[in-house]
């Protein structure tokens, strides 16, 4: 029994801080907010069991549910894969020692270090507004711009245009992995007469497959977790026409405008479920594209 | 003769090749660059555009593509700085506070736990390991009523404890996995050596792991500065008085008050509120970019 004490006491006691804040904040907080969802909750007065009716409305009824679920989707199915475009064609085109390297690394991951912040979102409202500085160069070319913020057919455009500015980390993820590519299967495909495109296809998709895969689960959970920018772009509502009601922004009001937060725990436990899914597809599927060099097969 | 005719013809070939590919590369060189120079001020226009704004005269900001001031409107910088009830020092200053508590926090935190998990052995130690990586995953979103709840009956909300606490109990996972990765690059015989000449655990981790992972540490130091700094959600659930409120809290203020023609000062301090990160970028610059090939982090 000392033994055992003694053999495990430094690990435990390295251990203490993140093991508090395991059950207090993380496994605790799950836990209670699976139980909060089954009940009627507004912080006053104590919890109120009712069973699956949370759920029940959800799925029935609350059409601002569905609604937010469409937007977000829709969000993360169209900036996602355009985010990884753009950051793979940059990573090609800076690949194979070009020089001045470190600058244009720098300048393009830049934005996706302010990309969060509440600043850029203003910056956004701005650009994106009627007489802003988009609109004013379309003029430029003789077209004319939509109310990009008024009009709900295109205010989701000016988000997934800010996430799809902020491709830097991907870029830099796909960067190291296009240099783990041996050149001389490059090289051995251009004594074949192998053009661009099939070098393309035939070695670097393959070949970064691992990489691509990784870049795909970790941008679509960000994707779907994103808050700030859709919350100050709408003016903290989802508005125009609920067309920015990401899930996260329906999910803030109802537990904290609203005071709804049996409610709220129900969606979260949605959001939990849908992340939850959408990576477990992703490593399902993985076995049928993604192949790892070291694996024989 | 004959026998050497092929040769030459080889060789002129080969020669023919290598020159005709080392031009072909030059000219994808240089349309490499002008692909690369125009996508990037593309991408650093809005933020220059921002910093120009930031010093323009109100009516000349909507709608105006120029980058240079026809005249510079410093007043902004002093407008905007007292344009909200209460005034942007004590706006810094909370800020300030909550991130360098919060950084501290993170990095003692994050690296006990770091070191208990690539050094030290213990019993149960794959079942927390694996229980660790699946808190990578749970979105803030789905802990943060419940967390709210708790907070709210000891007392917190309105404090700064509920942003500062979690910090120092290894909330983030990230940071925990970026170091775990640092530590197993060290050489094992260093804790032996040390364990053989009678070091505790903990004077392994203070005077040999930790001089050892300076780097890890300052990715860990940066990351937790610039996303704490940045943090919007938190400070949005648990403060509601403006005295209390962060930076970007008393931006959004600028917005959400009415009929506020004040853009030049808002930008102004938008600026501001960047600027911090803007100079941790140009300093350690290095060490972000090589923390996110290492780690994947954000």
């Amino acid at each position: 029994m000392q033994k055992f004490f003694r053999r495990n006491f430094a690990g435990y006691a390295f251990l203490s801080p993140w093991l508090i804040g395991f059950f207090l904040l993380a496994i605790g907080p799950i836990l209670a907010s699976l139980y909060l969802s089954f009940t009627k909750y507004n912080v006053v007065r104590p919890p109120q069991w009712i069973g699956i009716d949370n759920f029940v409305y959800m799925f029935q009824f609350d059409q601002r549910f569905y609604k937010a679920l469409q937007v977000t989707f829709q969000f993360v199915v169209i900036s996602v894969p355009l985010k990884l475009i753009f950051a793979l064609g940059v990573a090609m085109a800076l690949d194979k020692g070009i020089r001045a390297i470190g600058w244009y690394r720098a300048l393009f991951y830049l934005p996706s270090i302010l990309g969060g912040s509440i600043a850029v979102a203003i910056l956004w409202r701005q650009l994106f507004n009627y007489d802003g500085v988009i609109n004013s160069i379309l003029r430029l070319f003789g077209g004319d711009g939509p109310y990009w913020l008024a009009d709900p057919k295109f205010s989701l455009w000016t988000l997934i245009v800010l996430a799809v500015w902020q491709f830097g980390s991907p870029m830099l993820i796909f960067l190291a992995g296009l240099r783990a590519i041996p050149q001389e299967l490059y090289e051995a495909a251009e004594i074949d007469a192998a053009g661009p495109v099939k070098k393309f296809f035939a070695i670097t998709v393959p070949l970064l497959a691992p990489v691509i895969f990784f870049n795909l689960v970790l941008q679509m959970i960000e994707a779907f977790k994103s808050f700030s920018g859709a919350f100050i772009i709408s003016g903290g509502s989802g508005a125009p026409l609920d067309s920015l009601l990401f899930f996260t922004v329906y999910l803030y009001n109802e537990a904290f405008s609203f005071l709804r937060m049996g409610y709220a725990s129900a969606l979260a436990w949605v959001l939990l479920f849908i992340i939850a899914a959408f990576t477990a597809i992703a490593f399902w599927t993985s076995k049928y594209w993604v192949h790892y060099e070291n694996e024989r097969g | 003769m004959t026998t050497t005719m092929p040769t030459q013809t080889t060789a002129d070939i080969a020669h023919a090749y290598r020159q005709e590919k080392a031009r072909r590369a030059r000219r994808a060189g240089l349309l490499k660059h002008i692909f690369l120079i125009a996508t990037s001020l593309v991408m650093v226009y809005p933020l220059i555009w921002m910093l120009a704004a930031s010093l323009k005269p109100d009516n000349q900001i909507f709608g105006d593509l120029g980058l240079w001031p026809s005249q510079f409107q410093w007043e902004n910088y002093s407008e905007g700085w007292n344009a909200l009830p209460v005034s942007f020092t004590t706006f810094f200053w909370n800020s300030t506070v909550v991130t360098v508590l919060s950084v501290i926090g993170n990095v003692i935190s994050c690296s006990f736990a770091a070191y208990a998990f690539a050094r030290l052995e213990f019993t149960g130690k794959t079942i927390w390991f694996a229980l660790m990586m699946m808190t990578l995953m749970i979105p803030y979103h789905v802990v943060l009523i419940p967390q709210y709840i708790l907070f709210l009956n000891l007392g917190w909300v309105d404090s700064y404890l509920p942003l500062i606490v979690p910090k120092f109990l290894a909330g983030d996972a990230f940071f925990i996995f970026l170091m775990i990765q640092f530590f197993r690059q060290l050489p094992r015989e260093l804790d032996e050596a040390a364990m053989i000449d009678g070091c505790s655990p903990f004077k392994i981790y203070w005077a040999i792991i930790m001089p050892l992972s300076l780097p890890a540490m300052a990715t860990a130091a940066i990351f937790s500065f610039i996303w704490t700094w940045e943090d919007f959600l938190g400070p949005l659930v648990y403060l509601n008085d403006m005295k209390d409120y962060t930076v970007p809290l008393a931006l959004r203020s600028f917005i959400s008050t009415d009929g506020v023609s004040q853009y030049g000062p808002m930008f102004a301090m938008s600026i501001l509120s960047i600027l911090p990160i803007l100079l941790f970028f140009l300093i350690f610059q290095r060490l972000i970019i090589r923390g996110i090939a290492m780690s994947g982090l954000k």
